[in-house]
Parts: structure tokens; sequence; C-alpha cells
């Protein structure tokens, strides 16, 4: 059999091994040269890339290290920090989006083809969006002590309408189309209908959106992190190590630069891949490939 | 719908953690007289006692009196009010401007250089955050060039000049992420548009390309493009934040998160009854213009 | 769009518009929220109260009580009854002169909300006010320390204001900010989080003696003083001073110090008097309600790691036995030995002597405040070293503010220990010094110590009135802290002050963010 028309477009290619690379790192980053991305010690504070120092470690010991990325403001690894980083930020991507998405289609296909949901859901998603993403964020960090769980949760949640509410206008649009009213006039039932008709005409759209959420909630955490209301600052992500390195910004960018190198590879790659796998989903551009 | 709204921030913020008296008194405050601001805050009454009070006000059309600083609600969002409108304003007029020729170009010229050349670097403006770009912006436009300041608002009224000199670069730093949102989604709506039949229709009937183009591709795209556009603006605010932050605007996005931060109750209501109010007549707008966009959408 | 281009480049080419007045642009360390320096105990707060408002008494440079408002003062032979006259000239913003009645009201408003204040009146009798300019103070008995309290520098300093807004209940913000200090504050420009405005008061008569720490003439030599207060990010606030964009940085970021010294047009100075880090103990509940264990992380705490991590800078910072400001007249090393001699193996053996079963520590971290921001992840870690179990929390300050006041168990939302900073006049002596406050969960301060011996000891020296005497008792006072573990204190770090090189005569005593005799040349 022929290899997936999917696998044959060059966007997909690049995207999808990036992020099978990262991947890889991040799961196999204590075999990586890393140390205890926690550890610190304060001689050892503000190196640039490459050159070497000494860590404690929580026995008392003190190891020599070279720290190939430098290190922070409090004498931390970077590289370690880096890549242990790696696993958080793959983590809050991939988890938001599915989130978000699952959410957003559920709502936006009743929003769309059921006429009387339309009117309580939208106000409800309205009542949503209305209140700002980051107010969002920080309330439910605070309410619930930032982790994992809380911020992946908190930036979806802002998300969802923003779903809703493209699935619905196409919906709306799809509705009309002669091929819906014909399968009605058939007396097909309504999700027969909203599974078979419009969702699949929903998937390039939605692709490129569910890419652009997950690369959205990578960046928002950064954000969160930031302002202060990210994750904890003994979990390495890149937006933690960004955040804590901007006082010194002019001096020692490093801190800013590796992680945001790391930060825009990864996000690139995965709207890359979006962007592919429309190319080749799309049954309408397929026409013109 | 901001009835909703209301009552959901209402609580959200009762349930949070975080005793703004205690903020308020200071470091070396005992608990009595923490208690004692409680108590005078209103914040020993009831849940139900407190909403009551503060929506018999809401309906007069008092927002209340900050927590922490001792003005009027209504006073600190009018206060606010014009950076943050000013920063925002601008930097959609400038995305959109950018933006829709942009990505319509990418579609029309769809798999050439141009195309790839245009996606890459709005790809490029995705993926890089916001405060990295403006220290970037800021470290070599204003420290090493010298062209422009390094912080700072200046209003209208002390002076046009001033106040564009100051917002170029936060506008610059906000609105690539919404070029490259809008680009994205113009293009890919664009070349939905464009593999319609009534686009080889009208290529067959002879008319001129760009006539084809705006008036038959872009026009049938508009649906999802105005729509990006109106989540673009909600969205407006988390990137407001960060970027009032790095250049030390005084606008609302930061009063948001100051206020969350000091646990201002009062504050925090108001400005997002007020946010929530804006987005309510810009998507009223937006919803109204489909029906300019799209014949086929009936209300 | 030429004209745009050209109006760019005119604003450009000739800058913001040419004011006759000398404008001091200041970036302050923090937000200004609270305009009522008696209400709150905040530093913001306090600076702005040094703006507008004047005092009975100040600190001078040598942390000498000098008289500022007070013209002369007498005090009876048996120390009960001290009468102080008001010198000639002292008017407010308003054009009434300052009575007598307006320095009793304020000093009674003061003395309900300010520890060292509360700790006074608990000696005064009554007051009176014989004539317009004298008034008289009543004691029951004998007080060393009524001079130190009415000229004490920091938190919360006794300011005078007019007798109606003193009058205001003490748990309540003024709203009236009439004052007859060297600056008027001009209300109406006054934009919360954005800026602060203070124009020069014509008609302030300073003494004739050199300023002096918050003693001394308050000459004036600019016509306005804006104090920004949007510019909260650090590298922004560099940036700024770098251009001239802003004049003065009160505080600037550790990080920042040596880059900022070596910028031309800059100048970076240490102020003399510095501030001193904690980490504070709920001795209310396990594991630090046993002393033994507060002893033993005592003993694991190395000045230096926290210095090091959390300042940088070595010149900036020294380590410092005392838990009263070393270099200040009760500073002494009484007690000190359990943390000079700290090291991994003394506090192991300690933490196992203790009994310790284990119970984690709830540690709370602040995540925006750079300036203590690192020394929870220090003690942390030296914890962990010696074998405690540590569960280091971190929130924003205002949550940490909030949750400190809680007595409740960890399990209901309680904490163990926090880290914070202290300005050293907040901290100097055993009376003002909170951390000191051991009347168990009646306390003024968090943290709850309970110890009668030294409560006692306090006692005695609020009593004392002999210089000597005085001494003697604040070392059995430090003495009896440390072996009780009220609190660690972890070392002292100066915060450097950054101006534009053409900013003179800027007071950096370290006493308070002063803007009296300052020029802009």
């Amino acid at each position: 059999m022929a290899t997936p028309r999917v696998f044959r477009n060059w966007s997909v290619r690049i995207g999808a091994s990036v992020l099978v690379l990262l991947v890889f790192v991040a799961a196999a980053a204590p075999w990586l040269g890393t140390v205890d991305p926690t550890l610190f010690d304060a001689g050892s504070r503000d190196l640039v890339p490459g050159k070497a120092g000494e860590i404690t470690t929580l026995d008392g010991e003190i190891i020599k290290h070279t720290f190939m990325m430098g290190s922070d403001s409090f004498g931390r690894d970077i590289y370690s920090r880096v890549l242990y980083g790696t696993r958080v930020s793959l983590a809050v991507g991939l988890l938001a989006a599915t989130l978000a998405l699952s959410f957003g289609i559920v709502f936006g296909l009743s929003a769309g083809y059921i006429r009387w949901m339309d009117g309580v859901l939208m106000r409800f998603m309205d009542g949503i969006m209305a209140i700002p993403a980051i107010l969002i964020a920080i309330a439910l960090v605070a309410l619930w002590r930032g982790s994992l769980a809380t911020v992946v949760v908190a930036i979806a949640i802002p998300e969802i309408p923003r779903v809703t509410r493209l699935v619905r206008s196409l919906v709306l649009s799809i509705r009309e189309e002669p091929y819906v009213e014909a399968a009605v006039s058939l007396g097909t039932p309504t999700w027969k209908i909203m599974f078979r008709h419009i969702l699949p005409n929903c998937v390039a759209p939605l692709v490129v959106q569910g890419t652009y959420i997950c690369a959205a909630a990578i960046l928002v955490e950064a954000i969160l992190s930031f302002l202060g209301v990210g994750l904890p600052p003994d979990i390495p992500t890149w937006g933690n190590i960004m955040s804590e390195g901007r006082a010194q910004f002019n001096q020692y960018p490093h801190n800013i630069f590796i992680p945001g190198a790391f930060l825009a590879a990864t996000v690139l790659a995965v709207n890359i891949l979006g962007d592919g796998l429309r190319d080749t989903l799309d049954p309408k551009m397929a026409k013109r490939v | 719908m901001l009835v909703i709204v209301a009552v959901l921030v209402f609580l959200l913020l009762r349930l949070t953690p975080g005793d703004p008296a205690a903020i308020l008194a200071g470091d070396a405050a005992s608990t009595e007289q923490i208690a004692r601001i409680r108590a005078d805050l209103g914040l020993e009454k009831p849940i139900v006692v407190q909403f009551g009070i503060w929506a018999g006000r809401l309906l007069r059309g008092d927002l209340g009196e900050s927590f922490y600083y001792k003005i009027t609600v209504a006073e600190l969002i009018s206060q606010r009010l014009e950076p943050t409108l000013s920063l925002s304003a601008l930097t959609i007029v400038f995305a959109v401007l950018v933006a829709v020729p942009l990505g319509a170009l990418a579609a029309w010229r769809f798999g050439g250089w141009l195309d790839r050349a245009l996606m890459g670097f709005s790809v490029m403006g995705f993926s890089v955050p916001g405060f990295v770009l403006a220290y970037i912006l800021i470290y070599v436009v204003s420290l090493k060039l010298g062209w422009l300041p390094v912080q700072g608002y200046r209003r209208i009224a002390d002076g046009a000049g001033p106040w564009l000199q100051h917002l170029i670069l936060p506008c610059l730093t906000l609105s690539v992420i919404f070029i490259a949102l809008i680009a994205r989604v113009t293009r890919a709506a664009v070349l939905e548009a464009l593999g319609e039949d009534y686009i080889r229709t009208a290529r067959a009937k002879g008319l001129p390309e760009v006539r084809v183009l705006v008036r038959h591709g872009l026009a049938n795209a508009a649906v999802p493009i105005v729509t990006v556009i109106g989540i673009g603006i909600a969205l407006l605010i988390g990137g407001v934040v960060v970027t009032e932050s790095v250049y030390a605007i005084p606008g609302l996005g930061r009063l948001t998160v100051d206020a969350v931060l000091a646990r201002d109750f009062p504050t925090i209501q108001g400005v997002i009854l007020f946010f929530s109010f804006l987005y309510v007549m810009v998507n009223l707008l937006i919803d109204l213009s489909y029906v300019f966009f799209d014949p086929r959408i009936r209300y | 769009m030429r004209k745009l281009i050209a109006l760019l480049a005119f604003s450009a080419a000739f800058g913001v518009s040419h004011a006759q007045d000398k404008v001091l642009r200041v970036v302050p360390h923090s937000n200004l929220a609270i305009l009522d320096p008696i209400w709150t105990t905040a530093y913001m707060s306090r600076n702005h109260g040094y703006m507008i408002y004047d005092t009975l008494f100040g600190t001078d440079e040598k942390n000498k009580i000098q008289p500022q408002m007070v013209e002369s003062w007498t005090e009876s032979p048996d120390h009960r009854l001290w009468t102080f006259k008001l010198r000639k000239g002292l008017e407010f913003h308003d054009g009434k002169p300052v009575t007598s009645e307006d320095v009793t009201a304020s000093l009674a408003r003061w003395g309900k909300r300010d520890a060292m204040g509360v700790a006074l009146f608990t000696f005064i009798d009554r007051m009176d006010t014989p004539a317009p300019d004298t008034f008289r103070i009543f004691l029951r008995e004998a007080c060393g320390f009524v001079l130190e309290a009415l000229g004490k520098p920091s938190s919360s300093v006794p300011f005078i204001m007019p007798k109606r807004v003193a009058e205001t209940d003490a748990f309540k913000q003024i709203e009236d900010y009439t004052g007859s200090g060297p600056y008027v504050f001009k209300r109406d420009e006054f934009k919360p989080g954005d800026k602060a405005v203070y124009l020069k008061n014509r008609k302030y008569v300073p003494r004739k003696e050199p300023a002096s720490g918050s003693a001394g003439g308050k000459n004036v030599y600019v016509d306005r003083v804006e104090w920004n207060l949007a510019l909260r990010d650090v590298q922004a606030q560099a940036n700024a001073l770098v251009k001239g964009e802003v004049d003065v940085i009160e505080a600037i970021a550790f990080d920042q110090y040596a880059s900022l010294s070596k910028e031309k047009g800059v100048k970076v100075v240490k102020p003399a008097v510095g501030q001193q880090y904690m980490c504070r103990f709920n001795h209310l509940l396990p594991p630090f309600d046993k002393a033994a264990v507060r002893r033993a992380a005592l003993a694991s705490f190395d000045q230096r790691a926290f210095l090091k991590a959390q300042v940088g800078v070595e010149e900036l910072y020294n380590t410092c036995p005392s838990m009263f400001t070393c270099g200040s007249p009760y500073a002494s090393t009484a007690g000190s030995e359990i943390m000079a001699k700290s090291n991994v193996r003394n506090a192991q053996e300690l933490l196992k002597a203790s009994g310790y079963n284990g119970t984690p520590v709830v540690l709370m971290k602040p995540t925006d405040l750079d300036a203590i921001g690192k020394l929870p992840d220090v003690a942390a870690q030296l914890m962990r070293q010696a074998g405690f179990k540590v569960d280091l929390q971190a929130m924003d300050w205002q949550t940490l503010v909030s949750r400190r006041a809680k007595k409740d168990p960890v399990a209901s939302g309680g904490w163990n220990m926090f880290c914070t900073a202290w300005v050293a006049p907040d901290i100097w002596s055993p009376i003002n010094n909170a951390a000191l406050d051991a009347r168990g969960d009646k306390s003024g301060w968090f943290g709850w110590p309970l110890d009668d011996k030294l409560q006692d000891l306090r006692g005695k020296f609020m009593r004392e009135t002999d210089a000597a005497k005085k001494k003697k008792l604040s070392e059995e006072i430090q003495a009896e802290a440390f072996a009780n573990g009220t609190h660690a204190p972890l070392g002292e770090y100066q915060a450097p002050v950054a101006m534009r090189s053409n900013v003179t005569g800027l007071n950096t005593s370290g006493l308070a963010h002063i803007y009296w005799n300052v020029k802009k040349n």
C-alpha cells in the first residue's frame, strides 16, 4: 500500500520529526547529562554558557559540573532545566488543546445545529469569554494552588468558547448547503447529520485551530509564569526560566534566549505540522495540490 | 448575560483565598487590627447580603469603591481607559491592515515563494512570546539605536506626537501575534473560497483577477476572518497585560492583574463588567456583520 | 501620511516641551496604594508621609534623636513630666498655623496603631496643651524611650496632622492630605498605579542645621517631584534610567547593580543603613512548637548561603550575628553561637536530639517579590540537608500576607515558616523589634512566640533610663530570644539607590526614602 498522502507532505514531515525529537528529549531527560534541575549553589550563579562550576546535592556533597547552557541567578543548570521543561511544555500544550477541542466541538455542534440550545449556550460562552483569560487563570491558580492540572484547565477554559464559536459559525454556513438539506428531507437523524456531514467539513479549520491552541497554550503558560501565576517555580518550565531571568536580560540574555529558542522551535513545529495536516486533509485543497 | 457574569465573578472572588483586609493592613498589623478592617470592608456579612448590596448599588450606576485605592472604581477605570484603548485600537487597525492583504496574497499565490515566505514570517510571529519580543525591540530600537523611548505612556492631551512615539514599540510588540493569527486564518479561508466552483465560473467569465480575488474570494472568506478578528479582540487583553507591564503603560490590563493580586474585589468586579459590556458590543457588531457578508445566514 | 511622519520627526527632535519647572522623576520601590501612614506601616506610605508631613523629632545619620518641629524641651528630674515648645513659623498647607492641639491629636492617633506608640502610651497618664506652642506629656512612671519614640524614623512615623484630620478613627483611613511638610500633595494629579505628584511648599521654613537622616533642615531645590508608579519591570527601570527618562530609582535590583555602576551618566550609591533578612517560625504549630526543633533549624542556617543567593553582590551584604542590626547601639553577639557555628553535622545532631518526628515544614515562598524571593529556596535546601522534610509552597505575596495571619493548623490553611526583610530602624531596638513580642497568641506580629522571661526583660528595658543598663538588658534579651528561637536573623544587606549623575544631595541614610535636599543640576 502506498504511503498515506499525509506523510508525503513536507510540512508534516518536518513538524512531526521535530515533535518526535522533543518527545524523546522529554522522556530521556534524566539520562542526557542533566542534574536535578532544582539543585543550586549560590557560588555558581549567573554563569555564561560553557563555564564550569559547582553544585551542592541534598546530601551536602559538592559536584563539579559544566554548565553547557549557563546557569540562572540561583546557580541552577539551565541545560537541565530546559530539558526537564520540555516535559511540562509538551504536556501543557497537548492537554489544553485536547480539552478545549473536545468541549468546544460538542458545544459548537449543539449550538449550531440545535436552535434552542444556541441561545443558552452562546450566552454562557459569551459570559466566559467576557472574563479575561488571565483573571480566570490567576483565580484558579490561587484557588487550587499552582499545579499542572490547574494551569491546563485555566488555559483551556478560555479557549473553549472560541472553538465553540468557530464550529458554530462553520455549522451555520454548512447547514444551508444543499446536501445537508437533502439529508434532512430524507429523514436522517440529527446526530448522523452532525457527525457524517457537518463535522468532516469542520476538520480542516479545527485542526488549524487545534494546533493554534496547542501552540498558544505553551505560550500562555510562559506568560502566566511571567506574571508570577504559572506553575510553581521549583517545577522547571520554559516560562519559569524566562521569568526568573528577565531582571537581567541586558547582562545575561541566555536566560531568555535559550528557553525562548526551545519555545519558538516547539511552537513552530506544531504550527508547521498543523499546516501540513490541513493541506493534506482538506478535501477541497487536495484538488489543487 | 451580564447577570451571569456578575454572579460568576462575585462568587469566584469570594471563594479564592487571600484576604483583602490582611493585605491592606500591611506587614506589622496584628490579628485584631485585620479583623477590624474586615468588618469595615463589609466582608463579615453573609455572601448573599454582600451580593445584594453590590447589585443594588450597581443598578444605581455605582460600581463601588476600591478596597485598595480609596477612590471609586468608576474613576479608576476612567483613568486607565485611554491608554488601553489607544494601544488596542492602534494594534487592531495596524494588524488588520497588514494581515488581511498578506493572507489573501499568500492564498492567491498558493505554493509560491511569496506564500511560503509570508507564512514563515507569520508563524515566527506566533512562536515568540510577547515579552521576549518586547525586550529585544527595546534593547535594539530604544537603547542601542535611541530612536524611541523605552517606556511610558503620554496622554493624547499632552500632544499627539509623544502619544504616538510612546505607542509605536508597544503596538509593534502586540500586533505581531495578531498579524500572524489573522493572516493565517485569512489565508486558510481565502484558499477555501478560491477552491469553490464560483471562482472557476468567475474566471471563466473573464473577470479581472483582482475582482475575482476581492469580490468573490475575500468576500466569501469573510465569515471566518471576521470571527477571528472578534476572537482576536478578546485575546487582546492577555497580550495587553504583558505589554502594559513591560512598557509601563498604566492601562486596564495591569489594573486587572494588580487588583486580582491585591484581592481588590470591587475593582475586579467593576473591570470585568466593563470588559463584558465592551465584549458584548463588539460581538454584536460582528454578528450583525455576518448578515452583510454571507446572505445565506438568517437569524 | 507625510504630515504624520513630519510630526513624529519634529517631536522626536524637540522631545517633551520644556517646562520652566525643575522636575525630579523618581521610580519608587513599590506601588503607592494607601495614603495614610498611620493606618499602615507600608514603607511607600511612610515615604509619602515624609513628603507632606513634618515630625516633632528626627533621627540623624549618627542615630541620635534631634529636634525638628520642637524648639526646646525639658524633662522633670523624676522623668515623669516632659514639656515641649514648638518652633515658630510652622504652618499647614492651608495656611493655618500648627498648634499644640494638632500635635496631641496626631500623637494620640499614632499611639493607637504603632507598636512603639502603643508601648509609649501605656506609660502616658495624660497630655495637655497649656499654650498654642507648648504641649506636655505626663507619665505614670519613668520611661526610657520617649524621644526615641517621638523621633522614630520608620514605620509608623508620628507625623503631625491637623487636629480635624487626626481625629479620624485610627482604624479608618484619612481622606484629607493637608500637612505641614516641605512638599504639598497634588491630589488632582494622583493616579493610583500611574503617578503621584508633589509640589514644593514655598511657605515651608526649614531649620538651619544641615540635613541629616530624617532630621535637620528640609530644604527643597526642585519645584516638582513625580513618582512613577507604573514602571515596575526591573529591566525597564534600568533602561529608563540609562536613557534619562527617569532621574532616580529608589531601590535597584541586585542584578542591576554591576551594570548600572558601569554606566556613564548614572551613579549608584549604597545607603548608610541597611536591612536585615529573617525567617520566622510559627510557634503555635508542630514541628516548630518545640524550641529544640527551632534551634536545630537555626543551626542549619548559614547566613552566607542566604546572602550569596539572594543578594549575590559581595559589597552589598555582610553577615551579622545580632538580631539588632550590626552597627546599631544594641547590636551584640549574645546568644548567637548557635548560628555562628552553623553546619550540617551540628544541625543534624540537634534535630535528632529534639525528637523531630518528620512533620513536614510548610514554607511559604513569594513568587512576585524579587527582593526576598530566593530566601525560602535556600532555607528549604539547608533544612533538607539537616534532615527536615520541607514542603515549599509558592504563592504571590498578597496570598502569603493573608495566609500568615492564620493561626489554623496546616490542614486548614495554616503555615510553619516564611521569610522577609526589615529596614534596620524597625528592628534595632528591643522595643520596636516586632519579632521579639513574645506574648504567645496575643503577640502583635505573626509567629506568636511565647516567652514570659523575654517579655519580662523587655518590660524592664522599657522602664530603664540608664544607657549602660539598657545595653546590658538588650544583650540578655537577645540571648533569651536565641535560646527560644523566636526567629532566624539571616544577615544584612544594603539596597542601593541609582540616580542620574546630575542629581546631588539625595538622602542616602537608608532610614527612609527622603526627597528633600535633592538638587538636579
